[in-house]
């Protein structure tokens, strides 16, 4: 424990020098889900992101993959990036302190032109309690998250890996949740794609991401998808309101350590449904909240819902440019900013439902869809496991523009 | 002639080829100044007498006058200024307190001054307010912690309705508010301007601590009404007439003691206004009688919520001191709904001058430190922050809401804009603008229709620039500039000071 002490400092290198440099950033957003829960293989997805190579710059790509450790659906996994040998040490230490390692293997990656100098890449499956808990409250730093963790399992994950990407210097936890894995790393996202042979993999719902960050710092906690628990977001966009964001969820206990807006928007969608247990259906109307003039003509109850959530929650407005999508283990939801300054585009096929920054992807992955549509500001696409998206008939969803035959 | 030491600060320079002896600045000024000689058909001034309001050279028909900074100068002396001779010089005279008016002008540092603002270009398209919409509604009062909602389960008529129970709110069109300013300190129609302009606009004004005129109380629903220390004009009717509740405990300009008007300014209707009996001298005490410690302010901000059963926010308004954080957490924590923070250069109507200069901190630390220390603490939504001392322009505003503020209180800009000129003479009851007087003769000078109008214009002129602003920085709604402090660099600031404040230097990204 000493000897950690003397390694642990207040940022790895990497982090530290990243933190330093907010990077606003236009990128390239495809989400694909199958709502009936069919599995499909990484292929999809790779082949539709490749098309927008354009919106990247080979700074940064990435991909988040749902349903992919069935033997492992119920515990914990871990993707760990670790810079040298030691961080792993430091980490692993940390990891069997709290929890029960069910494996812990070298994630299988292939060689591929373009991507260079990969860090050390891990995965652990693991199960918490054993000889754990105390030591992740007791390594779970400040009075404030404790008081806001309250005990739960999964905030003691959230604390864990805070704690590791904060004070381990080297070692970066890309991923936490359950039957999910984030592969992300400085590249092309279809060079990337590549390299972690997501052919290889099969999940119900996927995401990818293409990064054109505006500087060229290269390191690969910092590309996206961004994950926490069962949450990845993958954004396109910069928010003029980060500052603000960014403030609101440090009072609940976030602590943005990579100063990416992807982070805090994951805190901001973390803190509101799994906190807060607010409806996934109501969250457009605070991360894009409806305009005022446009609140003042709804009738009473509904105004005063609105005016209630733009007067408590205002700090959660994400403002300026951005369109996310985000995953969750049973769900893919994607938002535009409020007056539409990214682009994004929506189409169904039977039960996949595709999400992306261009329709070029689209038509690639699926040449005629049932529908396809371009979704308004504030108005969010939700594709659900199991179910079919509600329809333009749940009164939260802004009516926009309806979906398009094609 | 006796000996006196006491030099003037202006001379007034009369062009006699332009001057006709109208005798217009002879009537104006209510300090003597110019005095009309019919045998010689000339127009003496007394500079000695001057203040240096400029009312005499603005309304001068041919542009005869000038009133300028008096060239006569005390041989040089880094230590001793002139400021401190003529101090001396009048102290000496009088034996007294010197008293003086509106804001310090001390050179502090304006930290306004030292703070730029952001704004976007390429990767983040700025917003144009011309075409866009650009929101800039605020609310004041307390938050919940969360919002929780019912559901209606019916399928035909599904619904979510609000289940949590609001705080009452106040709400602003604009995040700009007029600043606590008594009737007595000043004029009847410069209130009536004041009220009429902020029910018109979609805003606040406060009554300070001088009681409510009756003739205001039609405009209950922008009024703030205030509790001092002296408890003037409060009762039930006064607190109803109000749509928010506001404790005098400090201000900026006089930071821990009270309030003094006299005697002679106690005119029958603000004796009825403060019920107090007419021509007495109405005096605060320094601190509330029955709040020696937070617990008692406790008690009194609900005992404030009961009189007006919890319908109204109750705020608490204090200066910024050094301790300013912890003070404002121990009053959020006393139950306010809003914490009104007046920094060193907040104004007054009267002011020992000792004081004025030389207590308290700027308001920009202040705010700074206070959305901090709440923020740490958890608390920060429990009650909004109203930042005031001197807001002197739509960008110090901007700065403020930045810095972590909800909204501002214009006090000085708002008498500026009826004709202020600062000469700093509020206490001696003479406003040559009919602004800070009580005399009949002088208050008929303001006239409250274009008192409001001008008012109104300034206000919409703020609002534009602050949306012109926002839209350049790619924020279309106010809340997201609330305590966004990457959108301000420091220029020019010691490492301490960005701590303070919170932000980065110039030329630092992100």
């Amino acid at each position: 424990m000493k000897e950690l002490k003397n390694k642990i400092k207040i940022n790895g290198d990497g982090q530290k020098e990243f933190s330093r440099s907010r990077i606003p950033s236009g990128c390239a957003v495809f989400g694909v889900i199958n709502e009936a829960g069919e599995k499909f293989d990484g292929k999809m997805v790779i082949d539709g992101i490749s098309i927008m190579h354009e919106r990247s710059n080979g700074l940064g790509g990435g991909f988040a993959a749902y349903g992919i450790y069935p033997h492992f659906s119920d515990d914990w996994v871990f993707h760990i990036f670790y810079d040298d040998t030691e961080a792993k040490r430091l980490a692993e230490d940390e990891i069997k302190g709290s929890f029960k390692i069910l494996l812990s293997e070298e994630i299988p990656t292939k060689k591929v032109p373009r991507v260079e100098n990969p860090p050390l890449i891990y995965r652990y499956f693991l199960k918490t309690g054993g000889n754990s808990k105390s030591r992740i409250d007791s390594a779970a730093v400040s009075g404030l998250r404790k008081q806001a963790a309250g005990g739960d399992e999964e905030d003691n994950i959230v604390n864990f890996v805070m704690h590791i990407n904060r004070d381990i210097c080297g070692a970066y936890i890309i991923s936490s949740g359950k039957n999910m894995g984030i592969f992300k790393g400085v590249g092309f996202p279809e060079d990337i794609g590549r390299f972690f042979k997501l052919d290889k993999y099969e999940g119900y719902l996927w995401t990818s991401h293409g990064r054109f960050p505006t500087n060229s710092v290269g390191w690969w906690g910092g590309a996206h998808p961004f994950g926490l628990l069962n949450w990845s977001v993958v954004h396109n966009g910069e928010i003029s309101s980060y500052g603000t964001n960014k403030r609101f969820v440090s009072g609940f206990g976030y602590e943005c350590t990579l100063s990416t807006d992807t982070e805090v928007i994951t805190y901001l969608l973390d803190l509101m449904v799994r906190r807060q247990k607010i409806d996934l259906e109501m969250v457009h109307l605070i991360l894009a909240s409806p305009l005022w003039e446009e609140i003042e003509r709804m009738p009473r109850d509904r105004r005063e819902l609105l005016q209630a959530l733009r007067i408590v929650y205002g700090s959660a407005l994400i403002n300026g440019p951005f369109s996310i999508i985000v995953g969750n283990n049973n769900f893919m939801y994607a938002l535009n900013d409020r007056i539409k300054l990214r682009p994004l585009v929506a189409a169904r096929k039977d039960e996949y439902l595709f999400i992306s920054s261009e329709e070029a992807p689209i038509r690639k992955v699926c040449p005629s869809p049932d529908v396809l549509w371009h979704p308004d500001g504030g108005e969010p696409v939700i594709g659900v496991v199991g179910k079919r998206e509600k329809k333009a008939g749940s009164n939260l969803i802004r009516s926009g523009k309806k979906p398009v035959k094609v | 002639m006796a000996l006196k030491l006491t030099q003037s600060e202006f001379e007034t320079e009369r062009d006699e080829n332009k001057c006709i002896s109208c005798q217009v600045c002879v009537r104006q000024c209510s300090n003597d100044v110019h005095e009309y000689d019919s045998d010689q058909d000339t127009i003496y001034s007394d500079n000695l007498k001057c203040v240096g309001c400029h009312r005499c050279e603005s309304l001068c028909p041919t542009g005869a006058l000038k009133i300028k900074e008096r060239d006569s100068q005390f041989k040089t002396n880094y230590n001793w200024s002139p400021d401190h001779l003529r101090n001396i010089y009048r102290q000496a005279d009088s034996g007294g307190v010197l008293l003086t008016g509106m804001g310090s002008d001390k050179p502090y540092t304006v930290y306004w001054d030292r703070i730029l603002f952001n704004a976007s270009q390429v990767t983040n398209p700025s917003i144009d307010p011309l075409r866009e919409p650009m929101e800039i509604k605020t609310f004041i009062g307390r938050k919940p912690d969360k919002l929780e909602f019912k559901k209606n389960k019916n399928l035909k008529n599904k619904s979510i309705k609000l289940k949590t129970k609001m705080y009452p709110q106040l709400e602003l069109s604009t995040p700009i508010m007029f600043s606590a300013m008594s009737y007595g300190s000043i004029s009847f129609n410069a209130c009536k301007s004041l009220a009429s302009a902020a029910s018109q606009f979609g805003t606040y004004y406060n009554t300070g601590e001088g009681g409510l005129h009756k003739d205001l109380y039609k405009y209950a629903e922008n009024t703030i009404v205030q509790v001092a220390s002296g408890r003037y004009g409060v009762d039930v009717d006064y607190l109803n007439k109000g749509s928010a509740v506001e404790i005098k405990i400090g201000q900026g300009a006089k930071p821990g003691i009270g309030g003094h008007l006299p005697g002679e300014k106690v005119t029958e209707d603000i004796s009825n206004t403060r019920m107090i009996p007419e021509g007495t001298d109405a005096l605060s005490p320094a601190p509330h009688h029955d709040i020696y410690s937070i617990e008692d302010l406790a008690q009194l901000i609900y005992a404030l919520k009961e009189a007006t059963d919890w319908s109204k926010p109750v705020g608490v308004k204090v200066s910024a001191v050094h301790n300013i954080a912890p003070i404002a957490s121990g009053i959020v924590r006393a139950g306010a709904d809003f914490v009104t923070i007046d920094g060193l250069r907040g104004g007054t109507g009267a002011a020992p001058q000792t004081i004025r200069d030389n207590v308290g901190i700027p308001i920009e630390l202040a705010v700074a430190a206070v959305d901090e220390r709440l923020r740490e603490e958890g608390i920060r939504h429990k009650a909004s922050i109203i930042a005031a001392g001197s807001i002197r322009s739509s960008s110090d505003a901007i700065k403020a809401i930045a810095l972590g503020a909800d909204a501002v209180y214009i006090g000085t800009a708002a008498l500026i804009a009826m004709g202020c000129h600062l000469c700093q003479k509020c206490y001696t009851g003479k406003c040559n603008w009919g602004i800070a007087t009580q005399d009949p003769y002088l208050t008929k000078r303001l006239n409250p229709d274009i008192g409001t109008r001008r008012l109104l214009n300034l206000l919409r002129g703020w609002s534009l620039e602050i949306k012109e602003m926002l839209g350049g920085a790619g924020i279309n709604a106010i809340e997201s500039l609330k305590g966004n402090r990457e959108h301000l660099r420091g220029i020019g600031l010691s490492d301490r000071e960005l701590t303070v404040l919170g932000i980065k230097h110039a030329g630092e990204a992100w």
